[in-house]
């Protein structure tokens, strides 16, 4: 079965898209690598490889998790499945 | 994995007890005058390696220091068997001879004024056949893999760092540090983000204390005096951001996998500065420039680097075989003549981190033993000095 995407931690909100040529609309199988778990998401954008996908709804300035820890905020709201990236996620330093 | 005894490699044993894994004569400029005659000396005599590089006039204070321990610790790491020092002037060049001379390496300096360029050369070239044909006859011993003193540094980075290439790092340190490598890790302005974590690592709360001043003395020295943003394309850079990486704090959490999950670090160290605790895992205060960054390491002493890239570094350094890495299946298959091991098998499921760990530690005493790595074999020599602020 094709990985899709792979999750550092079980409570990232994000994953990271490890295959070339994800389409909006895709059903994508990913990989949560702490747990050894395995999950289904719908992609609603085309997002590149090495490209992060939201597991779940983040609203406007919440804080998003990858490795299980605070890696930056939301600067727009963004729904399950589109593609998280500089366009609507931002640092908290510098 | 192997039993500790399987991991003995081959390196040269020199003068002062150091393990080597590659056998060079350096024609090691003082200063940026005198790159042309060093030059000239490794064209003389085929197979000497001349070190060019921008600096060494006028510097003074803590830059002048680094400068210093940049150059004398390049001339005394165990992979250089003798050395040729080339300055404008003979004060400064002799202070980097007696610092090399201490290792009890053979080495020996000139001065260009007064003489010129040419007889410099001719009067250097002389030498340089000498300690070539000398270094030639030097024969690889078997060496304990506790005495391999290796590095590491990510570049070019991207999500797949984090997933693969780098734990695949951290897989190896926590393997080998328990047999007693000697082992560094850096990237100062990089752990930023993960520092609180980065912290935690220590083998105490003074080391752990010593780390988080060098962190913020770069963030009140460097950052805040003179960020006009928020650092976008510089930290994460472009290349970083291509490949998916949206903030400092992403970059980071990827960039401390290499560490591991259970090795401590027992020291901090200085840029360039040579460890004193004996075997372990230190942090150097180094810049996340990969060519400075490994150009340091390689000045206190490390002589295998462990390079993971993401979107495709291509660096090398004269001196530090450089070993490249990559989980990032595009990386692999685009640039593949840059790549030492490709771990994009972790991303399809089909290879454990254990896995990885153990290919990358098979790798490694391949190019201990001599195999030449890519960036070796593609002539990537680069040797970038840390500058501190500008020459008087």
């Amino acid at each position: 079965m094709t990985n899709h995407f792979n999750v550092h931690h079980k409570t990232d909100t994000v994953g990271v898209i490890t295959v070339e040529g994800i389409e909006a609309g895709q059903e994508l199988t990913g990989w949560i690598m702490e747990t050894d778990e395995t999950i289904t998401l719908k992609a609603l954008d085309p997002i590149p490889i090495g490209h992060k996908i939201a597991l779940g709804d983040i609203k406007s300035d919440d804080t998003v998790m990858k490795y299980g820890h605070d890696v930056g905020k939301a600067i727009a709201a963004i729904g399950k499945g589109h593609h998280v990236h500089v366009h609507n996620m931002k640092t908290k330093r510098w | 994995m192997a039993t500790k005894d399987k991991l003995n490699f081959w390196g040269y044993r020199r003068e002062n007890g150091r393990v080597g894994i590659r056998n060079h004569v350096v024609i090691l400029p003082l200063d940026d005058l005198s790159n042309a005659a060093c030059e000239a000396v490794a064209n003389n005599i085929k197979g000497c390696l001349a070190i060019p590089h921008a600096y060494g006039r006028l510097q003074f204070g803590a830059d002048l220091d680094l400068h210093f321990r940049t150059l004398i610790g390049t001339g005394s790491n165990p992979n250089v068997a003798a050395v040729i020092v080339i300055g404008i002037e003979p004060g400064w060049t002799k202070r980097v001879v007696d610092g090399i001379a201490a290792t009890g390496k053979p080495v020996e300096g000139f001065a260009i004024e007064q003489h010129g360029d040419i007889s410099t050369i001719a009067r250097a070239s002389y030498r340089a056949k000498q300690f070539l044909q000398d270094a030639s006859e030097k024969l690889r011993v078997e060496c304990k893999i506790e005495e391999l003193w290796v590095s590491t540094k990510c570049g070019e980075s991207d999500t797949t760092s984090g997933l693969g290439s780098c734990p695949a790092v951290g897989n190896l340190y926590d393997k080998l540090d328990p047999m007693g490598i000697t082992s560094c890790f850096g990237e100062t302005s990089e752990i930023t983000g993960a520092e609180h974590v980065c912290a935690s690592r220590a083998i105490n709360e003074e080391v752990g204390k010593k780390f988080l001043a060098t962190w913020q003395a770069y963030m009140d020295e460097v950052i805040e005096p003179h960020k006009t943003s928020d650092l976008s394309e510089s930290q994460p850079t472009k290349g970083n951001i291509e490949g998916g990486l949206t903030t400092i704090e992403e970059k980071a959490f990827g960039n401390l996998e290499k560490i591991g999950k259970n090795v401590k670090y027992i020291d901090v160290l200085e840029p360039a500065e040579a460890p004193s605790k004996g075997p372990g895992m230190y942090f150097m205060d180094t810049s996340s420039a990969a060519a400075e960054c490994v150009t340091l390491q390689a000045a206190a002493g490390f002589a295998v680097h462990l390079f993971p890239t993401g979107q495709g570094n291509v660096i090398g350094n004269p001196i530090e075989p450089v070993i490249k890495l990559s989980a990032n299946p595009r990386t692999v298959r685009t640039m593949s003549e840059h790549i030492d091991l490709d771990v994009s098998g972790i991303l399809r499921r089909e290879m454990t981190l254990d896995q990885a760990g153990d290919a990358l530690i098979d790798v490694m005493i391949s190019t201990c033993n001599g195999r030449l790595t890519a960036a070796e074999a593609l002539g990537h020599r680069e040797f970038v000095l840390t500058k501190l602020y500008r020459s008087a």
